[in-house]
């Protein structure tokens, strides 16, 4: 049986940005290690001779024609953001890094 | 930010073996996008020509560009690797502005090319096998421009500026297994690596290869361990080594730098590194995230890709010549000294040299315009040579000095225009008025204004001293700004001293 600690729970919140209070950690600390022990219950079923399933439909290689086709114009595309300079959009100082 | 201590490069050797490793993103010149079908072209105007699926809205999904997939196979052939019967996508996620979507589709453990070997030459005649462990198929991100710091960079800025043009555009990244072996010559096989890597997607045809558009982008792994040590050293990444120069001493530097550290009794930070190209250093950036934090899984939007094996076969039998073959065939075609050569393939520019001459140029002229006036003006602009003009250009310029329309001081004023972008070398010279002329009503309007200032010279030619002429010559290319036809000119001269 493989326990999730709070430590990482902590680490996957800040990973997916969601601010978690101390009481949330702790609550999801448990439920995330239920979910390990039932994800767990599956591979005991899943043994080596069972390839694993990544996409349940039986179908490969759906290609698209390498052709233009529609586009947004600039304002279209800038519709939604909460700021932009006219042609590009603003997000505010980014702390990290670029991948 | 205060500069590393550095040691001594010969000496770090003694002490240290280095090992290094390379990622290469392609960036391939399909007509569409790898996931959508907004255009993939370079230039446009921030924002436009993008599909909602580049902005990453809600309700998108994604298709792969069947196109993108060929040439990413081509390639894999081309590395010598094995294609995978069956690979897929993954999501990596992160967040960060440069995706609207919050994750990047690339792949992760099933790419679709693995287990290559490339041959690389360097110019001292040494021969590499460069081992590569994998190319997979993946979107660019968007490009940041941050604003409001004092110098552009992510440290300072105040907020960021976001063009998603080149969201979506489908890349190939390489990755080689560490590199041993390469001793002294380590930055020169990085570069030489990824000049060479250039080349292939170039006689592919899959890709621009403008350095200056980020076609083609490199970040060089380097580790260092004690000569006798089994055990690998820990790495740095340098990210932001974009031109074939900077490879090299991004290389050199880490060596260098990890030395000094480790000889003070230190231990290398794992952590990507940035490359200044103004300050030749690298700094910290930020720590190295382990592959777990991207929290990879199998993309639920794509399904599998299965290359059938007569696709394979049919890409295969297309493949162009290997490089080190090439590079033979070249050498013995262009009939240059082994120095001529080397100066060719040390700047990364027998691609170019190779088809200037398809486009009509002399081996000769090739090599004598792009090592050498290209290769000044690039340097002295901080550019790569190869993107200063195309091998079209520079045959074009050949044509006219071998037409005697330019002499090689007007032919390189047309170069100047070139690398400006003002337009082909005709153009050019029609636009600036820079052809050698040859009318005769001009040339002798001259030769008159310069025999005034010398009329003994006739009287010289006629007594046999016909290198007096070269003073009128001198004096009428002056009058010209160098554009007269010297040779009609001092034909004038002497129909002149024997009519008189």
């Amino acid at each position: 049986m493989s326990e999730i600690s709070a430590e990482q729970v902590a680490h996957l919140a800040n990973l997916a940005r969601i601010a978690l209070t101390e009481d949330e950690i702790q609550h999801l600390t448990a439920e995330l290690g239920q979910i390990m022990q039932a994800v767990e219950q599956v591979s005991q079923v899943a043994t080596a001779d069972v390839v694993p399933t990544s996409h349940p439909i039986p179908l490969t290689n759906v290609f698209r024609e390498d052709v233009v086709g529609e586009t947004l114009t600039q304002q279209q595309a800038l519709a939604n953001a909460p700021e932009s300079d006219g042609s590009r959009f603003i997000v505010s100082a980014i702390l990290g890094e670029e991948q | 930010m205060a500069k590393a201590a550095l040691m001594d490069y010969d000496r770090a050797l003694e002490l240290f073996e280095p090992v290094i490793g390379l990622e290469v993103h392609v960036e391939l010149n399909t007509k569409t996008k790898m996931f959508s079908s907004s255009p993939n072209s370079f230039g446009r105007e921030p924002n436009t020509g993008l599909a909602p699926l580049d902005l990453g809205l809600p309700g998108t999904l994604p298709v792969v560009n069947g196109e993108a997939v060929k040439y990413s196979i081509s390639l894999g052939l081309a590395l010598g690797c094995s294609i995978a019967e069956s690979s897929r996508f993954a999501r990596k996620n992160y967040f960060y502005p440069d995706l609207g979507k919050n994750y990047q589709i690339s792949q992760y453990d099933e790419p679709i090319a693995y287990e290559g070997e490339v041959e690389i030459e360097l110019a001292n005649g040494r021969v590499f096998q460069i081992p590569i462990e994998r190319a997979h198929m993946e979107e660019d991100a968007g490009k940041l421009t941050h604003m409001g710091g004092a110098t552009g960079r992510i440290q300072g800025a105040e907020y960021s500026l976001v063009d998603y043009n080149r969201a979506g555009v489908p890349l190939v990244e390489i990755v080689t297994k560490p590199i041993y072996g390469t001793e002294g010559d380590a930055p020169e096989v990085a570069k030489t690596y990824v000049q060479t890597i250039r080349d292939i997607v170039i006689a592919l045809g899959i890709s621009d290869a403008r350095m200056e558009h980020g076609n083609i982008r490199c970040d060089a792994n380097v580790s260092l361990r004690p000569r006798g040590a089994e055990q690998l050293g820990t790495r740095t990444e340098t990210k932001n080594v974009n031109s074939f120069r900077s490879i090299e001493r991004a290389v050199r530097y880490e060596i260098q730098r990890q030395a000094q550290i480790l000889a003070d009794g230190g231990a290398i930070t794992q952590e990507t590194r940035h490359w200044h190209e103004d300050t030749g250093a690298t700094s910290a950036g930020r720590p190295k995230s382990d592959a777990d934090d991207y929290r990879y899984f199998p993309e639920p939007d794509l399904l599998p890709v299965q290359p059938s094996a007569e696709l394979i076969a049919e890409l295969r039998a297309a493949l162009p010549e290997p490089p080190a073959a090439r590079r033979r065939r070249l050498k013995a075609e262009w009939g240059f000294t082994d120095l001529e050569f080397q100066d060719v393939a040390n700047g990364g520019l027998l691609t170019e040299v190779a088809l200037t001459v398809e486009a009509g140029a002399s081996p000769a002229a090739a090599r004598k315009w792009w090592t050498g006036e290209l290769t000044r003006l690039a340097n002295a602009a901080g550019r790569e040579t190869a993107d200063l003009a195309t091998p079209a250009q520079v045959a074009e310029l050949a044509a006219l000095v071998e037409a005697g329309t330019l002499t090689d001081r007007l032919a390189r004023q047309v170069l100047e225009g070139v690398v400006a972008g003002e337009g082909s070398p005709q153009q050019i010279v029609d636009a600036r008025g820079l052809a050698v002329v040859s009318d005769d009503g001009a040339l002798i309007a001259a030769i008159d204004a310069a025999l005034a200032q010398q009329p003994d010279v006739l009287e010289k030619i006629r007594d046999g001293k016909v290198q007096a002429a070269g003073a009128v010559i001198g004096a009428v290319m002056k009058a010209m700004q160098g554009k007269a036809d010297a040779a009609r000119v001092r034909e004038l001269v002497i129909e002149r001293a024997a009519a008189e």
